[in-house]
């Protein structure tokens, strides 16, 4: 008899309409593994146990009385970025430390609706600018694989709160690679849908024109369960695409013969920890067994991609962030002396220092003199990277190579410089740039640790990753190991 | 040194939408403080702007009111500063591609001439809110009801070379915009205010001056005085070898004076870039043509109209169209009248507009209605009373709200035009003024105008001024 | 591409951040190693495109329905404000 935390949200889903488990058991049996693990692993900053409850006990009659829907019941964390009406929304900053959101992200919402039971609020790096969930301000989340590593960032909590098994899954959002980068490390499939595609209202906004909600679960059919739920058009978010959601399951089995993939050469750099490069090779071969045909593509402008988002993504941060000024809600310095006292200390007290650091690169290259030579220039080298993507996808379905450059590292190794953890989103941040779906999966351990394996597609192509994903994972069993002491 | 003054104006106009240009609050004027702010006016973390079309509508309504180009494709920008009644930190406004360009305004001046002012462009943008200083124990309270407002910013060329050609220019706009139905142009509650850039150069150098931005001017008056004692400031420290320098200025209109405003901070950077959260607005032609096809006509057709199908002098049919509903008011009476447009437009322009005038009353709250004007204007025409009898009965219509023809039969005001009484008033009058007599017919010619009051003295103004003015000569010829 | 003091004290006012004396030093040298970074875009040939503010080519903006959605709640919102009196944030004194 299978633990309830070993279940995936399809058998949950399953067991929950059978009337096998109730989700009262499921959602005690989540919040008993939530507090044990907190102090271990710190993956979440808020755990709503009443609520959650209560929550539980309203889908358990939803599903006495017939209900079928697919999520009703099933434990779900959000990241600590969507706002929950009522309970605190942090977004893992001292700014809103206390902040309880009087609305539900769209996200959230449709969640809810669907009858998902909302267990707690996962840690993040602090406004999601990060790569290892060192710079919240509730504190750092460790690896569940290896406690002195990091989880990879900004969706720490959300990875480690599912490799841990406290939650089958969680929403997370992916602006650089905040999404896939720590499912890589923490072993953990993480989706990060295309622009448009999951709406962001109620998402609180790092960079508008490359944020985008998705999931982390531990397997891609999960996931697919998940984002159909979550998708669709929202028209409170005037980035919404008005495109139907597909039945995402419906085409998880489609056998792969004929699938063409494209290993991008910029990917197998020196850069690229050769242990990590072998399973990705590994991965690939599992695939070519299935029918596929691998083909090198080379996308030129794609190692300016780091550059790029790094003026691209503080310039617009520095402009959403404006309103964080402590004269509505958030933190406020005390006895403030004047105007500019209280906006330059509820400010500079209230952000840590990544944080200040983006919104001072994001100002400094929109200002006068700057503007064009950096940002406009980095919206051209955008351009150019989005039309290598277009070009690549004429003659490839999907593009594969790693996630991450290395395996998880140490909490600390990284944060004397933050270019050199800056280079971590090397192989992420492209499908941002582009506005494209893209999706890690675990594809091996190297050292005892995760490595994942990243699947790009064209615009609105998440069914076929799915399938992909899904397929590869019918082959191995990554996808179900668990860290050491969490099983 | 002869000194040319330079002025170019922004008019921020509030569109008369509904609701808010980004999120479904009310715009009503006199709210509560902050009752009519959502979550998106109020810059809550997560929320995000969608675009109103209405104000959309209005926009490219104004564009094609003044023959300007309405853009295929525009863009929301991002204005960044601070501000207390910013909350996002950034305004949403339009910068490098505005949804109107290019277009002209006609003024008429005082003399009658007519002079083109071209208008550089036109964009959508927020209003900001509102800071109050005062009773809040040395702080400042923020009311961000008027945060959201959507405003359309009319920027003209700097071709205004006089306050008065600023104020002909901001009052044709104004009425153009009510016209159009897109703004209430209600200045005492802010939703027509302009900033007035002014400079001055030596008359015949092509270089323009420094100029200095004098902002938030809600009247007319205001205006004027403001950009003359800028002018005048200006010319002074110029004069004396000083340096204008570019800033900005407050109208003080307690002092009559223009104050540089206390700096914020340095010169602003507003790191101008593109809202990632709106899209381009596209606009086509289809849309463009259904829009055009809703505009009414506009002043200068309607004031064209009224000299060639009444033969009115320029100068009157300005000042009738000065806003639709008067104009309409000055045709239901025409028409009623079945002629006479000249007589009417005396009437509505001078009595009508001098009573409205007298109780500060809108044309909405007029008095007396077109078709019991006309009822008493057809009086005149058919010389049952004279003009000025007309005036004395108006003044009663308005203040008794009777009608013409109960005023007259009730105070016995009919004219008199049986020509006997009227000389026999006249001989009476005659025989009681030798002396004047005497210098008149000596050749003090003057006198006429003595003799004619007497008259209208003796039969209590209801004398035919025509007949008495014919038969009166004859007597005195004689 | 090295900034200094100076330039780091100008971004911190336009971005209102207090920087305190010792923090300073750190940032002179971080930013200028990101804006290091960011020198490497002067590599790419972008004389024959034009800059990419959406990722999804071909949108446009939606218009919505001029009608009003939304209720006072300024009660609720203002449970969040740090100051408020009579229905208004409160800031410090704005001289204008």
């Amino acid at each position: 008899m299978t633990a309830l935390h070993e279940l995936t949200v399809a058998e949950l889903s399953k067991a929950l309409r059978t009337r096998t488990v109730s989700s009262i058991e499921l959602v005690l049996a989540c919040l008993a593994r939530i507090e044990l693990h907190q102090q271990g692993l710190n993956a979440f900053i808020s755990i709503l146990r009443e609520e959650a409850l209560a929550e539980a006990a309203r889908a358990d009659a939803r599903l006495a009385a017939g209900e079928e829907g697919a999520v009703i019941g099933v434990p779900i964390a959000h990241k600590d970025i969507f706002c929950t009406r009522g309970q605190k929304t942090t977004c893992g900053s001292r700014m809103l430390a206390n902040f309880v959101s009087p609305y539900d992200a769209t996200v959230v919402e449709r969640l809810r609706a669907a009858g998902a039971v909302m267990v707690g609020k996962t840690n993040m790096d602090e406004f999601a600018m990060g790569s290892s969930n060192e710079t919240s301000y509730f504190g750092p989340v460790r690896n569940p694989w290896d406690l002195a590593r990091v989880p990879g960032g900004s969706s720490g909590g959300s990875a480690a709160a599912v490799a841990a098994r406290l939650t089958p899954a969680a929403t997370a959002t992916d602006t650089g690679g905040s999404i896939r980068q720590p499912a890589a490390l923490c072993g953990v499939t993480g989706l990060k849908p295309t622009y448009g595609r999951v709406s962001r209202f109620g998402m609180i906004a790092f960079a508008s024109s490359l944020d985008q909600g998705g999931l982390i679960t531990r397997s891609a059919e999960d996931s697919a369960l998940l984002l159909r739920t979550m998708a669709g058009f929202d028209e409170r978010d005037s980035t919404s695409v008005q495109l139907p959601v597909p039945d995402y399951c419906a085409t998880l089995e489609q056998p792969l013969k004929g699938l063409k993939i494209g290993l991008l050469k910029e990917f197998f750099d020196e850069g690229l920890d050769p242990d990590s490069a072998q399973r990705i090779r590994d991965a690939l071969e599992v695939l070519r067994e299935q029918g596929a045909t691998l083909k090198e593509v080379s996308l030129p402008n794609l190692p300016l991609s780091v550059p790029t988002y790094y003026v691209v993504a503080p310039a617009e941060c520095s402009s959403n962030l404006a309103r964080f000024d402590g004269v509505r809600y958030g933190y406020r310095c005390e006895n403030p002396r004047d105007l500019l006292d209280l906006y330059q200390r509820s400010r500079g007290e209230g952000f840590g220092a990544e944080v200040k650091r983006r919104i001072m690169t994001g100002t400094y290259v929109l200002s006068a003199g700057y503007y064009d030579a950096y940002y406009l220039k980095a919206q051209r080298v955008r351009a150019l990277i989005s039309a290598d993507f277009e070009r690549a996808f004429h003659d490839i379905d999907v593009l594969i190579g790693p996630t991450t450059p290395t395996p998880a590292f140490e909490i600390g190794a990284k944060t004397a410089d933050p270019v050199t953890m800056y280079l971590n989103d090397i192989y992420t941040i492209g499908a941002n740039l582009a506005g494209l779906p893209a999706i890690s999966v675990p594809c091996g351990l190297v050292r005892g640790l995760p490595v994942g394996l990243q699947i790009i597609g064209p615009h609105f192509s998440e069914s076929r990753l799915f399938n992909v994903a899904h397929r590869y994972q019918l082959e191995t069993d990554w996808h179900r190991r668990a860290p050491p002491g969490f099983a | 040194m002869e000194w040319e003054t330079v002025i170019g104006l922004e008019i921020h106009a509030q569109l008369a939408t509904r609701s808010k240009i980004f999120s479904g609050a009310a715009t009503a004027y006199g709210a509560p403080p902050n009752a009519q702010t959502d979550l998106i006016d109020l810059a809550y973390p997560g929320v995000l702007p969608v675009l109103n079309g209405e104000a959309v509508r209005m926009a490219v309504k104004f564009g094609l009111a003044i023959n300007a180009r309405v853009m295929r494709r525009s863009i929301f920008a991002r204005k960044n500063y601070f501000y207390p009644d910013l909350p996002k930190g950034y305004q949403i406004s339009q910068f490098e591609l505005p949804i109107v360009c290019g277009g002209a305004v006609d003024i008429v001046l005082e003399d009658g001439s007519s002079k083109r002012i071209e208008v550089t462009r036109a964009h959508l943008e927020e209003d900001a809110g509102k800071s109050l200083h005062e009773g809040l124990a040395g702080l400042t309270g923020v009311d961000l009801n008027r945060a959201g407002t959507p405003l359309i910013e009319i920027v003209s060329e700097p071709q205004m070379r006089s306050a008065r050609e600023a104020v002909a220019y901001l009052k044709k706009v104004h009425t153009l915009v009510r016209y159009l139905a897109i703004c209430d142009g209600n200045m005492q509650e802010g939703s027509f205010r302009c900033d007035a850039n002014v400079s001055v150069r030596v008359k015949g150098t092509e270089k323009f001056g420094t100029r200095a931005e004098i902002k938030n001017l809600n009247s007319f008056r205001f205006v004027e005085k403001a950009i003359n004692y800028e002018v005048a400031r200006q010319i002074e420290l110029l004069e004396g070898g000083g340096k204008v320098v570019q800033e900005t200025r407050l109208y003080d209109s307690d002092r009559g004076e223009t104050r540089s405003m206390r700096s914020k901070e340095e010169a602003n950077d507003y790191r101008y870039f593109p809202d990632p959260d709106l899209l381009p607005l596209e606009i086509d032609q289809v849309y463009i043509d259904t829009v055009a096809a809703t505009l009414p006509e506009l002043p200068d057709q309607k004031a064209q109209r009224f000299i060639q199908e009444y033969g009115l002098s320029a100068y009157d049919a300005g000042v009738l169209t000065a806003s639709a509903e008067f104009a309409d008011y000055y045709e239901v009476v025409v028409r009623d009248l079945g002629g006479h447009p000249k007589l009417a437009a005396n009437t509505v322009t001078g009595e009508l507009a001098g009573l409205l005038n007298r109780d500060g009353l809108g044309i909405a709250d007029i008095r007396v209605d077109a078709h019991s004007l006309a009822a008493l204007l057809a009086r005149v025409a058919d010389n049952t009373i004279s003009g000025k009898i007309a005036k004395d009965v108006l003044e009663v219509m308005w203040d008794e709200g009777a009608q013409a023809d109960a005023i007259i039969e009730a105070r016995g005001l009919r004219q008199i035009t049986d020509s006997s009484a009227i000389e026999r008033a006249i001989e009476a009058m005659m025989a009681a003024n030798p002396g004047q007599l005497a210098d008149y017919r000596a050749g003090k010619e003057k006198l006429f105008g003595f003799f004619v009051g007497q008259v209208m003295k003796a039969t209590a103004g209801k004398a035919n001024p025509a007949q008495l003015n014919e038969l009166l000569k004859k007597k005195l010829g004689g | 591409m090295s900034l200094n003091r100076q330039d780091i004290g100008k971004i911190a006012l336009l971005a209102r951040l207090a920087l305190t004396e010792s923090e300073v030093p750190a940032y002179v040298e971080n930013l200028s190693r990101i804006m290091d970074l960011v020198g490497e875009l002067e590599r790419a040939d972008t004389s024959q495109v034009e800059p990419m503010a959406h990722p999804l080519p071909g949108q446009r903006q939606r218009l919505r329905a001029d009608e009003v959605t939304a209720s006072d709640q300024h009660e609720l919102f203002q449970r969040n404000a740090p100051q408020v009196e009579a229905g208004l944030y409160l800031v410090p004194r704005v001289i204008e």
